[in-house]
C-alpha cells in the first residue's frame, strides 16, 4: 500500500494546492488589510476543521463551538492583556498593573485565576487544555448517558448562551460586553503594525496545516472509520466491543481544541476578543461554514469558511439587514440541494471532468506503448 | 427439567431473569443453561420474548431482576462493550452493517484489537489483520467483494457480512437472531452450510422460525411463550409436546 497514515495521492495534491493558495497566492495579491481579513476568516477554519471530525465523521452536531473558540481566545487575550497592563502603561489607574476594565469595576487586585496567565507557557497549555477539559466534561456527562443527536445540539447551544451571559455579567473579570481590547504586545513584540500582521498570518497558516495533518491522521486511522461506523450503526459498534461514548468524547474534544486554537489565533490576529464570538449566532455560523464547504471534507471546510466569510464581509456591508436571512437561506439550500457542500459538488461534477481530461491527455502521447494499457482505466 | 443438575460449569446460566416494560413482563422468571459447544435454538410465537432474551444477555436491555452468568461472570452489571470482551457476540435481526464502509473495513472494525480510543488511533492494518479478513471473507462468500461499499450488497450478502463480523471477533457464545430470514432458497442453503462450519468450537444461541433449519442444527430447543419457558429439550421431544403443538407448531 502506497498510502501513508496522513493522506493519499489526491489528498496530497489538494493540500499542496491549498498551501500554495494560502502561502503564495494570497500574500502576493492582497494588501496587508485584506490579508489580515483572511487571517481573521482562517481562525474560523480551525473551528470548521474540528466540526468535520466531530459532525461530519462522528455525526455529533455541536451548536456551541463558539464556547471553545471563546475559551481559547480569552486565554490568549488574558495573556496579552496582562502584558499590555504593565505598571507603566496603567499608572493613571487607581490600581496600576491590572487590566483597565478591572480598574473601572473597582477591582483592586488581580484575581487568582488571572495570575498564571503571566506565563506564556501556561497560556499556550491553557489554550489547548481548558477547552479540552471542558469539552471532556460536557462530553462525558452527555455521551455516557447516551444523550445524542438533537438533544446534544440543543444542550451545546444552551452552553453557548450560558457562556455569553457569564462573560457579559462578570464584567470585572472578563471585560464584559466590550471584551478585552487594546491588546498590544506578545513578549515585547508589537502585534499591531503591518509587518507583525504578515508574520502572524504565516504563523496562523502554519498552525492550520498542523491541524489539517492531525485531522488527516485521525481520518485515516481506524478511529476515523469507527466514527463513520458509529454515525450509521451505533449499536453495531457497541456490540463489536467499542465504548461508543469514549469515541464521541474524543471527537468532541478534538473539535473543541481545534476551535480553541482558532480562538487564540483570533485574539492574536485581530487584536481583541469579545463575547460576540462566543454565543449562539457565531456558533451556528461556524456550522454553516462547515456545511457549505462540505462536512465530510477537511479541505472543503476551509474553502467554505473563506467563501462564506468573504461573502459575509461584502454583503453585510451592502445589505446589513439581509445578511442573516441570506446566511440562513444558504444553510437550508446547501442542506437540501448539496448535502456534501462545495466538496460534494467538486467530487461529483468537477473532479470526474478533470480526471477524464488528464486521462485523455495521457493516452495520446503514449497511445502506442503498452504501459498506458496497463495502468490506464479501460475506455468506455 | 433440571433434576439431574450436577455442579458443573455452564457456559451461560440464566436464572430467574425478569424484565418488565411499564409493568408488562416481556421475560418472566426465565431460567435456562447453555453448555460449552452447545447449539441452542429458541423458538416461539411472535412476542414470546425471544429477541428480548438476546437483548438482555448482550446488555442492550437491562434486566429488572435475575442473573445472567457467563463463565462465572455476572453480565447484568456489565456494559455492552465489556460483555463483548468477555466473549459474547450478537447478530441483529436486520442486517446491521456499515453501509458507507467497504466490506474490508466492515470486517476490520470487528477485528478484536485496538478497541480503545488510543488503540484505534494507532491501529495498523498489518499482515495478521489482512490475512484474517481475507480468511473470513472467503468463508462468508464475499472474497471478491472486499473493496465494494457494503450498501451495494444484496440482503443475503449483508446477513453474511454481519455473520462474518461476528466470526472475526471469535466469540465463545454466538447469538444469532433469525439468520436466514428474508433469504432466497439458495442463500438459505449456503447460510446453513456457513453456520454449520462456524458453530464448531463455540456455543451458539439461535432464534429461528424455519423449522427445517432448526432441526438441522439444534442440539436442544427452548420454546418460549409469553416470556416463559413452555418446553425444553431435544427437537423430537419438543415437537411432540402437546403444549408446544397447541401454541406454536399447531398452525
Amino acid at each position: 500500500m502506497t498510502d501513508n497514515r496522513f493522506f493519499n495521492r489526491s489528498e496530497l495534491i489538494g493540500i499542496l494546492v491549498l498551501a500554495v493558495f494560502l502561502v503564495v497566492v494570497l500574500p502576493l495579491t492582497l494588501d496587508v488589510f485584506r490579508l489580515n481579513l483572511v487571517a481573521k476568516y482562517l481562525t474560523y477554519a480551525f473551528v470548521a476543521l474540528g466540526l468535520v471530525i466531530c459532525w461530519g465523521y462522528g455525526g455529533i452536531l455541536s451548536l456551541g463551538q463558539g464556547v471553545f473558540f471563546g475559551l481559547g481566545g480569552y486565554c490568549m487575550a488574558m495573556f496579552l492583556k496582562l502584558e499590555a497592563s504593565s505598571v507603566e502603561n496603567t499608572k493613571i489607574q487607581s490600581t496600576p498593573g491590572i487590566p483597565d476594565f478591572m480598574d473601572w469595576n473597582q477591582i483592586t487586585a488581580l484575581p487568582f485565576f488571572w495570575k498564571p496567565f503571566n506565563s506564556l507557557t501556561f497560556t499556550i497549555a491553557a489554550i489547548i487544555l481548558v477547552p479540552g477539559i471542558f469539552a471532556w466534561i460536557i462530553g462525558t456527562a452527555m455521551f455516557k448517558r447516551r444523550v445524542g443527536g438533537t438533544y446534544f445540539a440543543i444542550i451545546t447551544q444552551a452552553v453557548a448562551a450560558i457562556m455569553t451571559i457569564l462573560i457579559v455579567g462578570q464584567q470585572g473579570y472578563t471585560g464584559g460586553i466590550n471584551g478585552m481590547t487594546d491588546l498590544r504586545t506578545l513578549k515585547g513584540w508589537d502585534i499591531r503594525p503591518d509587518h507583525a500582521k504578515i508574520v502572524l498570518y504565516f504563523f496562523e497558516v502554519g498552525c492550520l496545516f498542523v491541524c489539517i495533518m492531525i485531522a488527516q491522521f485521525v481520518r485515516h486511522s481506524k478511529l476515523g472509520r469507527i466514527l463513520v461506523a458509529m454515525r450509521e450503526k451505533e449499536d453495531r459498534v457497541r456490540f463489536s466491543g467499542y465504548s461508543v461514548a469514549n469515541f464521541k468524547i474524543f471527537a468532541f474534544c478534538i473539535a473543541a481544541m481545534f476551535a480553541a486554537i482558532g480562538g487564540a489565533m483570533f485574539a492574536l490576529n485581530v487584536g481583541f476578543m469579545s463575547p460576540s464570538f462566543v454565543g449562539i449566532v457565531p456558533s451556528i455560523e461556524m456550522v454553516i461554514y462547515t456545511a457549505v464547504g462540505g462536512r465530510l471534507s477537511i479541505l472543503g471546510a476551509i474553502y467554505g469558511t473563506l467563501l462564506v466569510s468573504f461573502a459575509k464581509t461584502s454583503l453585510s456591508e451592502t445589505f446589513p439587514e439581509l445578511w442573516l436571512f441570506g446566511l440562513g437561506g444558504l444553510f437550508i439550500a446547501v442542506v437540501l440541494a448539496f448535502p456534501n457542500g462545495l466538496a460534494g459538488i467538486w467530487g461529483d461534477y468537477v473532479q470526474p471532468r478533470i480526471d477524464r481530461l488528464i486521462a485523455s491527455r495521457k493516452s495520446k502521447p503514449d497511445g502506442w506503448t503498452d504501459s498506458s494499457v496497463a495502468d490506464g482505466a479501460p475506455a468506455e | 427439567m433440571l433434576v439431574g443438575h450436577q455442579p458443573k460449569e455452564f457456559l451461560l446460566a440464566v436464572e430467574a431473569l425478569t424484565v418488565s416494560f411499564d409493568g408488562f413482563k416481556a421475560v418472566n422468571d426465565l431460567s435456562f443453561y447453555v453448555d460449552e459447544n452447545e447449539i441452542r435454538v429458541i423458538i416461539g410465537p411472535n412476542g414470546a420474548g425471544k429477541t428480548t432474551v438476546l437483548d438482555l444477555i448482550c446488555g442492550k436491555t437491562k434486566a429488572t431482576s435475575g442473573s445472567i452468568q457467563f463463565r462465572g461472570k455476572e453480565l447484568t452489571r456489565m456494559k455492552e462493550n465489556e460483555i463483548v470482551k468477555t466473549g459474547v457476540g450478537r447478530k441483529f435481526q436486520n442486517p446491521s452493517i456499515y453501509d458507507d464502509l467497504t466490506v474490508f473495513e466492515n470486517l476490520e472494525i470487528s477485528y478484536p484489537r485496538g478497541r480503545s480510543v488510543f488503540g484505534a488511533l494507532t491501529f495498523t492494518r498489518d499482515a495478521a489483520v489482512r490475512d484474517r479478513v481475507h480468511e473470513v471473507a472467503e468463508m462468508i462468500f464475499l472474497k471478491d467483494r472486499l473493496h465494494m461499499n457494503a450498501d451495494l450488497l444484496s440482503h443475503g450478502q449483508k446477513q453474511w457480512l454481519e455473520i462474518g463480523m461476528l466470526l472475526i471477533q471469535d466469540p465463545d457464545l454466538l447469538m444469532l437472531d433469525e439468520p436466514v430470514a428474508g433469504m432466497s432458497v439458495s442463500e438459505r442453503a449456503k447460510t446453513a452450510e456457513l453456520l454449520n462450519r462456524i458453530i464448531k468450537n463455540r456455543s451458539v444461541l439461535v432464534i429461528e422460525h424455519d423449522m427445517k433449519f432448526v432441526e438441522d442444527i439444534a442440539h436442544k430447543v427452548t420454546v418460549l411463550h409469553q416470556g416463559q419457558i413452555l418446553s425444553e429439550g431435544t427437537m423430537e421431544k419438543v415437537k411432540n409436546d402437546p403444549k408446544v403443538v397447541e401454541v406454536y407448531l399447531g398452525h
